[in-house]
């Protein structure tokens, strides 16, 4: 779930409040979004991947971490390289490569047939 | 509902829903000469499943052999309930429009043969694009604006829909139009799952309330795998899986096909199971990454390496969004069985090209490009007959307009619908007497909701998505008590084999009462 709007990084453009799909951010004061609803988060990460400036971070637990948990001080996760890294990792942003472009990956693995049942008549 | 409408718009078609299939649907009807308006729950190009997942598509070259070959092996594990007209139709539609897409700029890889590889899309990538190409096409398009119900004329024709402007106090909109597109998605009934939270079955009771017919709706418990801390569903990487348990020995649960239901009755059991990509090749690894970057992040950040570590798995619902059930098309034009009201994507059944089983993955991506197309350019056709012009009345009941003091609150049903339909042992392990218990609940449920359940603002919303919840539950499980065998998905401990009698669709419908018939079967059936 969401847990980080660093605000330090963030300017304020609400890019996130406008694209998060269960509407979990409200505009707060100064234009710094602020997280509204966080039982609505989906962990969906599309709010790292729109945020210009790498301010936010979703933890990938579905719940809420510890008060304690690593993944809520934003000094750790700067330092460890995470806030904003959906977007990085699909190549958004000035300067760097679409993600898709690169994404040849494995195929899908051809459907086994279910184990074949004996209809009875 | 009582908020004032502060927003009113005027349009040829409405398109609800904006993930792939209403963006398709959108484009197609604009591309008729539609005047069109896109109303999304979220926002279009975030929305739903794709976005947040990705898509793998079937995708196939127009060579008669290997398109011949790709039917047949969905045939082989589809039931009996697919049409091959169908197949083919989607196959050829969704080529000729992932060569539009590539059109459109979207950057498709090229492999170290020097080969474009178009048969997988990047979720955020694919819906961004789409919402520009839409915004060109002159769609004018509507963010969290979520629809919750239809306009209808009095002799039923669907002509419009209203909903809550969610972002801005909570007022109400009306979209007036000549045709409705329903792109509204499945139901995951709120399990968590990652980009499914906005399929909560709204576009099916709006459809419903007009009379609209399902199909399939039994083959509504896919469930897939995520990390145990997690809701990342991701299906493509766990071919490369082993599977341990809590002591970290090896679980021998066979090939991908028995593996799944060994996990979930392990998983049932309050067993904990574990998973590892250790048999990926080392120098796929890299390659891997790069494709599916939403399947390694959440684990990279929970400080995890598939390849080496074994982290604890669950099975998450996802319902009919990865199952295949939803309203019953009723013509090549994804016409439902309302005059005026379209169904693209995953708010349709897609029993016709994947049947019994899952098409999460391949299928349903194909479906959204293909239905969606279709659905637009028909709404565009029937808009301009202007049959749909007359005076209209808001149709939505159940959530929204309660016949009795309002009383209910929306999480507690939300609470009580999931309680019967997001356990393992009582959804994918199905016998006829859990279903008619969870049924007993569920139909008294449904009583209470019509009487008493509503909500102001984005309360509304809750309220309706509540409403929803129950009528789809209701809907899936009296479609799996009729289907008195296993199917598919569909598996029922105390039936376990498949009936030849029941190789055939199953629809159902109704609100108050609700009611299942088996199709005709077809002359000949294989």
């Amino acid at each position: 779930m969401i847990e980080i709007v660093s605000q330090e990084r963030c300017i304020g453009c609400d890019r996130c409040v406008e694209v998060c799909p269960t509407s979990v951010f409200d505009t707060g004061p100064g234009g710094i979004p602020v997280i509204a609803r966080v039982q609505d988060c989906q962990t969906c990460f599309m709010c790292e991947a729109y945020c210009p400036v790498d301010a936010l971070f979703v933890a990938p637990q579905a719940e809420p971490v510890e008060p304690g948990s690593p993944l809520r001080d934003e000094a750790y996760v700067t330092a460890a390289g995470l806030l904003g890294g959906y977007r990085k990792k699909i190549g958004w942003g000035r300067g760097r490569t679409p993600g898709a472009l690169r994404a040849v990956g494995p195929d899908l693995p051809r459907p086994t047939p279910a184990p074949p049942r004996k209809e009875h008549r | 509902m009582t908020a004032e409408v502060t927003l009113l718009r005027h349009a040829d078609v409405l398109v609800l829903g904006g993930g792939p299939a209403g963006a398709w649907a959108a484009i197609a009807a604009a591309e008729a000469g539609a005047d069109v308006v896109l109303a999304d729950k979220g926002y279009c190009g975030t929305s739903g499943s794709a976005a947040a997942g990705g898509n793998n598509l079937w995708y196939l070259p127009p060579d008669p052999a290997l398109r011949e070959a790709a039917m047949d092996a969905r045939e082989a594990i589809a039931g009996r309930l697919t049409e091959r007209r169908w197949m083919e139709r989607v196959i050829e539609e969704t080529y000729h429009q992932i060569g539009r897409l590539a059109g459109w700029g979207y950057p498709f890889p090229v492999d170290e043969g020097g080969v474009e590889r178009r048969g997988s899309l990047q979720g955020p990538e694919y819906m961004r694009r789409m919402r520009r190409k839409a915004h060109r096409s002159g769609v004018r398009i509507l963010d969290h604006h979520p629809a919750l119900e239809l306009l209808a004329t009095p002799d039923g024709t669907a002509v419009g829909a209203a909903g809550i402007r969610r972002q801005d106090g909570g007022g109400r909109w009306e979209v007036r139009a000549g045709a409705v597109v329903l792109a509204t998605g499945g139901c995951a009934f709120l399990s968590g799952a990652f980009g499914l939270d906005v399929d909560t079955g709204d576009g099916h009771l709006m459809a419903a309330e007009l009379g609209a017919e399902l199909s399939g709706m039994e083959f509504s418990n896919a469930y897939a795998l995520s990390p145990a801390y997690g809701a990342h569903t991701k299906g493509l990487m766990m071919q490369f899986a082993s599977y341990y348990d809590e002591a970290g020995r090896p679980l021998e649960l066979g090939d991908m096909g028995t593996a799944r239901q060994a996990v979930a009755r392990l998983l049932a059991d309050g067993r904990q199971v574990l998973a590892r990509l250790d048999q990926a090749p080392p120098g796929l690894r890299e390659a891997m990454r790069r494709s599916q970057p939403n399947y390694f992040l959440p684990l990279d950040k929970a400080g995890i390496d598939p390849f080496t570590q074994a982290y604890p798995v669950r099975l998450v619902m996802e319902g009919t969004v990865r199952g295949t059930g939803g309203l019953r098309v009723v013509g090549e034009d994804c016409a439902t069985t309302v005059p005026g009201l379209y169904a693209a994507g995953d708010v349709a059944t897609r029993e016709l090209i994947t049947g019994s089983v899952s098409g999460g993955g391949s299928h349903n991506g194909a479906w959204a490009i293909s239905s969606g197309t279709w659905a637009g350019a028909a709404a565009a056709a029937f808009a301009t007959r202007g049959e749909g012009r007359a005076r209209s009345r808001p149709a939505g009941r159940a959530g929204l307009r309660p016949h009795g003091p309002a009383t209910g609150a929306a999480a507690e049903v939300v609470r009580a619908v999931q309680d019967e339909v997001l356990p393992l042992d009582r959804n994918y392990f199905r016998t006829a007497a859990g279903l008619r218990r969870s049924l007993t609940s569920l139909d008294r449920l449904w009583t209470d909701v019509a009487a008493h359940l509503s909500g102001e603002g984005r309360g509304a919303l809750r309220a309706r998505q509540a409403a929803a919840m129950v009528a789809h539950g209701r809907w899936m499980y009296r479609a799996a008590l009729a289907r008195a065998e296993s199917r598919g998905m569909h598996q029922r401990l105390d039936r376990p084999e498949a009936d030849p009698r029941l190789a055939r669709r199953i629809h159902v419908g109704g609100l108050d009462e609700v009611w299942t018939a088996p199709e005709e079967p077809k002359e000949a059936v294989a």
